[in-house]
């Protein structure tokens, strides 16, 4: 019994098959209607979430199963203080794989620790966020064709944002991979992320504040949302919150075959000028991500089609 | 202060000033039954002031903690008032409800139950990151 609690729980052979079933599911969903009839799929979100937690439901929804779950922890009996624990063991009775986000940091670890049925990470607070990673690939193979030699620019709160820590982690594992990290400095990537994956592995890398000046290096602009929740402190959030908005003419001096990239939601970071430029992959991502999850959801429930 | 050598036991030394009791009680020596003696604030050449604490008995204790605490403590094994052995701890792969995770994003700041791990990720530097969070111990 398998969970994905952290990107790095799959190997790079396990990365390739996922990504080769969504592409096989993107060409020939009909094999896969009816691949998890009869099991469920649990949703605990207890952060809200429009994207991730509709993706996996209608991922599932497309293998043939069925979903059952709560969309605010105001609804579960974690408002009455309920552990993580009791809860994943109460939920196991009733479902056949969980998809878990949480506020707070390694709660979907906790939970698999004590499920006798699969786990996914569904986005652990500013920590890590596997599926979104798991979709960021399958875009990234689609639209440049290769996981390799490319040089990605992160861009926006690289403090917080889960999906970048997870998105360095798993593109660091592939050959030739440059990245620039772009923040304002109170945002910086973290301590950890600098020393134990990029400097471990040896992976260049730059930070710099300079989006414009970044541009004309990059294959891949992964754009991020200064995330309010994520602050204690309004007036830090209102003061870093519009560091960088990414516009058309601020893509002038980038390459043509660049793509933008974006977890979603968006406040204000991508002017929405920019969805009609064809470099514009955000809303990709969205729908990738669902290819991607029905793809883990075989994997971790055993299912071969 | 005079306490006495001791004939068959442990004596931990170079214990940095001020940690001394802290161990005292994680490595659990108040259920022992012979005699424990902690010593704070002793001369040190090395490091000025140290900790030492004095086991009374050649006991097996888990003593791998110890390198988390300072790597240049050293553990003295007397036997017939010999020093038998002498050794310096070795980092242990984990460290369970020693220190707290500080991050108040961490799981383990709303469910007081959950014991707090630390897992080591970088031996050549000793540092250890919070299972749930990955915030690196202080």
């Amino acid at each position: 019994m398998r969970s994905l609690i952290d990107i790095t729980d799959l190997s790079l052979a396990e990365l390739d098959s996922l990504i080769a079933t969504a592409q096989d599911i993107i060409a020939h969903p009909e094999k896969y209607a009816e691949a998890c009839h009869g099991k469920k799929l649990a949703t605990l979100f207890y952060e809200p979430s429009t994207r991730t937690r509709l993706s996996f439901e209608s991922a599932m929804l497309e293998l043939g199963g069925s979903v059952i779950g709560f969309s605010d922890a105001g609804n579960s009996s974690a408002a009455k203080g309920e552990s993580v624990a009791d809860t994943v063991r109460t939920v196991e009775c009733f479902a056949d794989i969980v998809a878990m986000r949480h506020f707070k940091e390694g709660a979907p670890l906790v939970a698999s620790t004590f499920a006798h049925i699969p786990v996914i990470n569904a986005g652990d607070g500013g920590h890590n966020h596997p599926t979104q990673t798991l979709a960021d690939l399958l875009t990234i193979q689609r639209e440049k064709g290769r996981l390799d030699t490319l040089t990605i620019g992160c861009c926006g709160d690289l403090k917080f944002g889960r999906t970048v820590h997870s998105l360095i982690s798993a593109m660091s594992r592939y050959e030739n991979i440059r990245f620039v990290l772009i923040s304002p400095e109170e945002l910086r990537i973290p301590e950890n992320v600098r020393s134990e994956i990029l400097d471990r592995r040896h992976i260049p890398y730059e930070e710099t504040t300079d989006l414009e000046g970044a541009m004309p290096k990059l294959d891949i602009l992964y754009m991020t949302r200064v995330q309010r929740e994520r602050f204690f402190n309004e007036a830090d959030y209102l003061r870093l919150k519009d560091s960088y908005i990414l516009t058309p003419e601020k893509l002038k001096t980038a390459k043509s075959d660049l793509i933008v990239m974006h977890p979603l939601p968006r406040v204000n970071e991508i002017s929405t000028a920019v969805d009609s430029d064809p470099r514009a992959c955000y809303f990709k991502q969205v729908l990738n991500g669902k290819y991607i999850r029905m793809a883990l959801i075989l994997m971790l429930l055993e299912v071969t089609v | 202060m005079i306490i006495g050598s001791i004939t068959d036991g442990i004596v931990i030394d170079h214990i940095p000033a001020g940690r001394g009791m802290e161990l005292y009680h994680y490595l659990q020596l108040e259920q022992l039954e012979c005699q424990v003696a902690v010593i704070k604030n002793a001369p040190s050449t090395k490091i000025g002031k140290k900790d030492i604490i004095k086991i009374g008995e050649l006991i097996d204790l888990n003593l791998d903690i110890l390198g988390f605490v300072s790597p240049r403590i050293t553990i003295n094994y007397i036997q017939n008032g010999e020093r038998v052995k002498k050794r310096h701890p070795v980092l242990p792969e984990q460290i369970v409800g020693m220190v707290k995770c500080k991050n108040p994003r961490c799981i383990t700041s709303i469910e007081q139950e959950l014991p707090h791990i630390f897992v080591l990720t970088d031996r050549e530097k000793g540092i250890y990151r919070c299972r749930y969070c990955d915030t690196r111990a202080k």
